[in-house]
Protein backbone atom coordinates (compact mmCIF):
# COMPACT_ATOMS: atom_id res chain seq x y z
CA UNK A 1 0.00 0.00 0.00
CA UNK A 2 0.90 3.63 -0.66
CA UNK A 3 1.50 5.88 2.40
CA UNK A 4 0.51 9.13 0.58
CA UNK A 5 -2.74 10.51 0.44
CA UNK A 6 -3.18 10.59 -2.83
CA UNK A 7 -4.86 13.91 -5.41
CA UNK A 8 -4.93 13.74 -9.01
CA UNK A 9 -5.43 16.00 -11.80
CA UNK A 10 -7.33 16.11 -14.71
CA UNK A 11 -5.70 13.88 -17.35
CA UNK A 12 -3.38 12.45 -14.89
CA UNK A 13 -3.23 8.88 -15.87
CA UNK A 14 -3.31 5.71 -12.86
CA UNK A 15 -0.73 3.38 -12.96
CA UNK A 16 -1.66 1.05 -15.89
CA UNK A 17 -0.89 -2.89 -15.26
CA UNK A 18 -0.77 -5.54 -17.41
CA UNK A 19 -1.76 -8.80 -16.11
CA UNK A 20 -0.58 -12.77 -16.27
CA UNK A 21 -2.21 -14.04 -19.68
CA UNK A 22 -5.65 -15.23 -18.23
CA UNK A 23 -5.56 -19.08 -17.25
CA UNK A 24 -8.01 -22.16 -17.13
CA UNK A 25 -7.60 -22.51 -13.31
CA UNK A 26 -8.14 -18.85 -12.97
CA UNK A 27 -11.66 -18.92 -14.21
CA UNK A 28 -12.60 -21.77 -12.17
CA UNK A 29 -11.28 -20.64 -9.40
CA UNK A 30 -13.47 -17.21 -9.76
CA UNK A 31 -16.24 -19.78 -10.72
CA UNK A 32 -16.33 -21.05 -7.16
CA UNK A 33 -15.29 -17.61 -5.69
CA UNK A 34 -18.21 -15.97 -6.48
CA UNK A 35 -20.52 -18.42 -7.86
CA UNK A 36 -21.21 -18.01 -11.30
CA UNK A 37 -21.08 -20.95 -12.78
CA UNK A 38 -21.73 -20.50 -16.12
CA UNK A 39 -20.21 -22.92 -18.43
CA UNK A 40 -18.75 -20.70 -21.31
CA UNK A 41 -16.18 -19.79 -18.22
CA UNK A 42 -15.09 -23.52 -17.44
CA UNK A 43 -15.41 -25.43 -20.68
CA UNK A 44 -14.70 -25.38 -24.07
CA UNK A 45 -17.05 -27.68 -25.47
CA UNK A 46 -20.01 -25.22 -23.70
CA UNK A 47 -18.40 -22.31 -25.05
CA UNK A 48 -17.89 -23.70 -28.75
CA UNK A 49 -22.14 -24.83 -28.12
CA UNK A 50 -23.19 -21.40 -26.89
CA UNK A 51 -21.15 -19.99 -30.63
CA UNK A 52 -17.87 -18.87 -29.01
CA UNK A 53 -14.72 -19.54 -30.65
CA UNK A 54 -13.31 -20.84 -26.94
CA UNK A 55 -13.57 -20.10 -23.29
CA UNK A 56 -14.39 -16.53 -21.98
CA UNK A 57 -13.73 -15.09 -19.22
CA UNK A 58 -16.15 -13.48 -16.44
CA UNK A 59 -17.34 -9.96 -17.10
CA UNK A 60 -17.16 -9.32 -13.46
CA UNK A 61 -13.73 -10.57 -13.35
CA UNK A 62 -12.68 -7.69 -15.99
CA UNK A 63 -14.55 -5.37 -13.99
CA UNK A 64 -12.48 -6.35 -10.80
CA UNK A 65 -9.42 -6.00 -12.75
CA UNK A 66 -10.18 -2.37 -13.80
CA UNK A 67 -10.57 -2.10 -10.00
CA UNK A 68 -7.08 -2.98 -9.31
CA UNK A 69 -5.32 0.49 -9.83
CA UNK A 70 -7.02 1.63 -6.94
CA UNK A 71 -6.77 -0.69 -4.53
CA UNK A 72 -2.65 1.04 -3.26
CA UNK A 73 -5.43 3.44 -2.33
CA UNK A 74 -7.63 1.49 0.04
CA UNK A 75 -6.04 2.95 2.90
CA UNK A 76 -7.11 6.58 1.72
CA UNK A 77 -10.26 6.11 0.73
CA UNK A 78 -12.31 3.23 -1.34
CA UNK A 79 -14.62 3.14 -5.01
CA UNK A 80 -17.48 5.15 -4.53
CA UNK A 81 -18.74 4.16 -8.09
CA UNK A 82 -17.30 1.21 -11.04
CA UNK A 83 -19.52 1.83 -14.25
CA UNK A 84 -18.22 -1.28 -16.73
CA UNK A 85 -19.68 -1.73 -20.45
CA UNK A 86 -18.36 -4.71 -21.70
CA UNK A 87 -17.33 -4.77 -25.56
CA UNK A 88 -15.48 -7.67 -26.42
CA UNK A 89 -14.50 -10.85 -25.14
CA UNK A 90 -11.55 -12.06 -23.03
CA UNK A 91 -10.56 -15.48 -24.17
CA UNK A 92 -7.63 -17.92 -22.68
CA UNK A 93 -4.20 -16.42 -22.77
CA UNK A 94 -5.00 -12.69 -23.20
CA UNK A 95 -2.86 -10.06 -21.61
CA UNK A 96 -5.52 -7.78 -20.31
CA UNK A 97 -3.92 -4.62 -19.34
CA UNK A 98 -6.03 -2.10 -16.76
CA UNK A 99 -5.66 1.60 -16.72
CA UNK A 100 -7.58 5.23 -16.75
CA UNK A 101 -7.05 8.45 -15.95
CA UNK A 102 -8.67 11.82 -13.78
CA UNK A 103 -11.37 13.44 -15.90
CA UNK A 104 -12.62 15.55 -12.87
CA UNK A 105 -13.03 16.01 -9.07
CA UNK A 106 -15.43 17.28 -6.22
CA UNK A 107 -16.22 17.98 -2.80
CA UNK A 108 -18.52 15.42 -0.67
CA UNK A 109 -19.79 15.42 2.51
CA UNK A 110 -17.23 12.12 2.69
CA UNK A 111 -14.25 13.68 1.35
CA UNK A 112 -12.81 14.95 -2.40
CA UNK A 113 -14.13 12.72 -4.52
CA UNK A 114 -12.38 12.22 -7.91
CA UNK A 115 -14.02 10.86 -11.38
CA UNK A 116 -12.13 8.70 -13.85
CA UNK A 117 -12.23 6.81 -17.24
CA UNK A 118 -11.24 2.81 -16.65
CA UNK A 119 -10.56 0.62 -18.96
CA UNK A 120 -9.21 -2.46 -19.95
CA UNK A 121 -7.57 -3.56 -22.94
CA UNK A 122 -5.74 -6.41 -24.69
CA UNK A 123 -3.32 -4.75 -27.39
CA UNK A 124 -5.02 -2.02 -28.88
CA UNK A 125 -7.87 -3.39 -28.67
CA UNK A 126 -10.66 -2.42 -25.90
CA UNK A 127 -12.43 -5.18 -24.02
CA UNK A 128 -14.28 -2.39 -21.37
CA UNK A 129 -14.48 0.74 -21.33
CA UNK A 130 -16.00 2.86 -18.08
CA UNK A 131 -16.00 5.08 -15.12
CA UNK A 132 -14.56 5.07 -11.57
CA UNK A 133 -14.73 6.97 -8.68
CA UNK A 134 -13.08 7.00 -5.71
CA UNK A 135 -13.55 9.22 -2.31
CA UNK A 136 -10.25 10.03 -0.69
CA UNK A 137 -11.10 10.98 3.15
CA UNK A 138 -11.14 13.81 4.78
CA UNK B 1 -42.11 -14.82 -22.51
CA UNK B 2 -42.40 -11.24 -22.56
CA UNK B 3 -40.23 -9.81 -20.31
CA UNK B 4 -42.13 -6.60 -20.48
CA UNK B 5 -44.75 -7.80 -17.93
CA UNK B 6 -41.78 -7.79 -15.03
CA UNK B 7 -40.45 -4.27 -15.21
CA UNK B 8 -41.05 -3.16 -12.34
CA UNK B 9 -41.06 -6.71 -10.30
CA UNK B 10 -38.95 -7.16 -7.11
CA UNK B 11 -37.87 -10.18 -5.60
CA UNK B 12 -38.12 -11.12 -1.58
CA UNK B 13 -35.09 -9.84 0.10
CA UNK B 14 -32.51 -12.37 1.40
CA UNK B 15 -30.53 -11.70 4.00
CA UNK B 16 -26.76 -12.56 2.77
CA UNK B 17 -23.52 -12.40 5.69
CA UNK B 18 -20.18 -11.21 4.27
CA UNK B 19 -18.13 -13.68 5.48
CA UNK B 20 -14.46 -13.53 6.21
CA UNK B 21 -13.38 -16.37 3.97
CA UNK B 22 -15.32 -15.36 1.32
CA UNK B 23 -13.86 -12.15 1.04
CA UNK B 24 -10.62 -14.13 1.14
CA UNK B 25 -11.31 -16.43 -1.55
CA UNK B 26 -12.87 -13.67 -3.65
CA UNK B 27 -9.94 -10.90 -3.17
CA UNK B 28 -7.10 -14.19 -4.01
CA UNK B 29 -9.40 -15.27 -7.18
CA UNK B 30 -9.37 -11.80 -8.63
CA UNK B 31 -5.34 -10.97 -7.68
CA UNK B 32 -5.65 -8.94 -5.12
CA UNK B 33 -4.89 -9.67 -1.70
CA UNK B 34 -5.33 -5.97 -0.39
CA UNK B 35 -4.83 -6.35 3.57
CA UNK B 36 -7.80 -4.49 4.09
CA UNK B 37 -9.51 -7.52 2.98
CA UNK B 38 -7.56 -10.32 4.41
CA UNK B 39 -5.13 -8.97 6.96
CA UNK B 40 -7.36 -8.84 10.21
CA UNK B 41 -4.76 -6.69 12.19
CA UNK B 42 -4.42 -4.26 9.34
CA UNK B 43 -7.39 -3.46 8.72
CA UNK B 44 -8.40 -2.88 12.04
CA UNK B 45 -5.79 -0.24 13.04
CA UNK B 46 -7.09 1.35 9.74
CA UNK B 47 -9.47 4.17 8.77
CA UNK B 48 -12.03 1.45 8.42
CA UNK B 49 -11.14 -0.15 11.75
CA UNK B 50 -12.43 -3.59 10.08
CA UNK B 51 -11.74 -5.58 7.51
CA UNK B 52 -14.03 -4.72 3.83
CA UNK B 53 -14.98 -6.67 0.91
CA UNK B 54 -13.59 -5.61 -2.45
CA UNK B 55 -16.04 -3.36 -4.76
CA UNK B 56 -17.05 -6.08 -7.01
CA UNK B 57 -17.55 -8.77 -4.56
CA UNK B 58 -21.17 -7.84 -3.89
CA UNK B 59 -22.06 -9.88 -7.00
CA UNK B 60 -21.64 -13.00 -5.44
CA UNK B 61 -24.84 -12.41 -2.94
CA UNK B 62 -28.40 -13.85 -3.02
CA UNK B 63 -31.02 -11.34 -4.17
CA UNK B 64 -33.82 -13.74 -4.49
CA UNK B 65 -35.89 -14.36 -7.39
CA UNK B 66 -38.05 -12.59 -9.16
CA UNK B 67 -41.27 -14.54 -9.68
CA UNK B 68 -41.20 -16.13 -13.42
CA UNK B 69 -37.44 -15.43 -14.54
CA UNK B 70 -35.52 -16.08 -11.16
CA UNK B 71 -32.64 -14.34 -11.12
CA UNK B 72 -32.76 -11.33 -13.43
CA UNK B 73 -30.27 -11.66 -16.38
CA UNK B 74 -28.62 -15.02 -15.27
CA UNK B 75 -27.60 -16.96 -18.46
CA UNK B 76 -27.79 -13.75 -20.67
CA UNK B 77 -24.73 -11.74 -21.54
CA UNK B 78 -23.13 -9.19 -19.50
CA UNK B 79 -23.68 -6.05 -21.47
CA UNK B 80 -23.13 -3.40 -18.62
CA UNK B 81 -22.08 -3.57 -14.81
CA UNK B 82 -22.45 -0.50 -12.78
CA UNK B 83 -22.09 -0.33 -8.63
CA UNK B 84 -22.61 2.51 -6.30
CA UNK B 85 -21.76 2.62 -2.56
CA UNK B 86 -23.39 4.54 0.01
CA UNK B 87 -20.41 3.44 1.78
CA UNK B 88 -18.05 0.99 2.05
CA UNK B 89 -19.24 -3.17 2.94
CA UNK B 90 -17.51 -4.29 6.30
CA UNK B 91 -16.80 -8.15 6.45
CA UNK B 92 -19.38 -9.60 9.53
CA UNK B 93 -22.01 -7.41 8.55
CA UNK B 94 -25.74 -8.79 7.01
CA UNK B 95 -27.03 -7.65 4.53
CA UNK B 96 -30.59 -7.52 3.36
CA UNK B 97 -30.44 -8.18 -0.88
CA UNK B 98 -33.15 -7.82 -3.14
CA UNK B 99 -32.95 -7.54 -7.33
CA UNK B 100 -35.75 -5.84 -9.20
CA UNK B 101 -36.40 -6.00 -12.95
CA UNK B 102 -36.14 -1.98 -14.27
CA UNK B 103 -36.80 -2.30 -18.01
CA UNK B 104 -36.36 -4.25 -21.23
CA UNK B 105 -36.23 -3.35 -24.57
CA UNK B 106 -35.28 -4.72 -27.75
CA UNK B 107 -33.20 -3.58 -30.86
CA UNK B 108 -32.34 -4.62 -34.49
CA UNK B 109 -28.68 -5.67 -34.35
CA UNK B 110 -26.15 -6.79 -37.35
CA UNK B 111 -27.85 -10.55 -36.84
CA UNK B 112 -31.52 -10.14 -35.73
CA UNK B 113 -33.36 -8.82 -33.03
CA UNK B 114 -31.12 -8.12 -29.65
CA UNK B 115 -33.14 -8.17 -25.47
CA UNK B 116 -31.64 -5.81 -23.16
CA UNK B 117 -32.73 -6.38 -19.68
CA UNK B 118 -31.80 -3.97 -17.30
CA UNK B 119 -31.71 -5.10 -13.70
CA UNK B 120 -31.35 -3.53 -10.33
CA UNK B 121 -29.65 -5.20 -7.64
CA UNK B 122 -29.66 -3.63 -3.47
CA UNK B 123 -27.76 -4.44 -0.49
CA UNK B 124 -29.14 -2.33 2.53
CA UNK B 125 -29.06 -3.15 6.01
CA UNK B 126 -31.82 -4.64 8.33
CA UNK B 127 -33.27 -1.33 9.18
CA UNK B 128 -33.51 -0.50 5.13
CA UNK B 129 -30.29 1.87 4.84
CA UNK B 130 -29.01 1.24 1.08
CA UNK B 131 -25.49 0.25 1.62
CA UNK B 132 -25.17 -0.47 -2.51
CA UNK B 133 -27.14 -0.68 -5.34
CA UNK B 134 -26.01 -1.91 -8.91
CA UNK B 135 -27.73 -1.76 -11.97
CA UNK B 136 -26.72 -4.66 -15.00
CA UNK B 137 -27.72 -4.91 -18.75
CA UNK B 138 -28.22 -8.43 -19.57
CA UNK B 139 -28.15 -9.24 -23.62
CA UNK B 140 -30.58 -11.41 -25.26
CA UNK B 141 -28.72 -12.64 -28.60
CA UNK B 142 -30.88 -13.93 -30.95
CA UNK B 143 -30.46 -17.61 -30.31
CA UNK B 144 -30.88 -16.76 -26.86
CA UNK B 145 -34.53 -15.18 -27.77
CA UNK B 146 -35.36 -18.13 -30.36
CA UNK B 147 -34.70 -20.89 -27.29
CA UNK B 148 -37.12 -18.75 -24.97
CA UNK B 149 -39.61 -18.65 -27.42
CA UNK B 150 -39.70 -14.62 -27.90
Amino acid sequence: MSGEKPAWRVGDEIDERTLPPVTSSQLVRYAEASGDHNPIHTSARAAEEAGLSGVIAHGMLTAAAMGLPFSPYLEHGYVKELKVRFSGMVYLGDELSVGGSATGAVETAEGRLYDFEVHARKGEDVVASGTASFVVFE
Amino acid sequence: MHFERFIGQRSEPVVNAVEKEAVRTFAEAIADPNPLYVDEKAARMSWYGGLIAPPTFPRIFDYGEVEGIGSPGQGFIHGEHRIRYERPLFVGEEVRCYAEVKDYYEKEGREGVLGFLISERVGETSEGERIFAMLDTAVLTPGMRENLGL
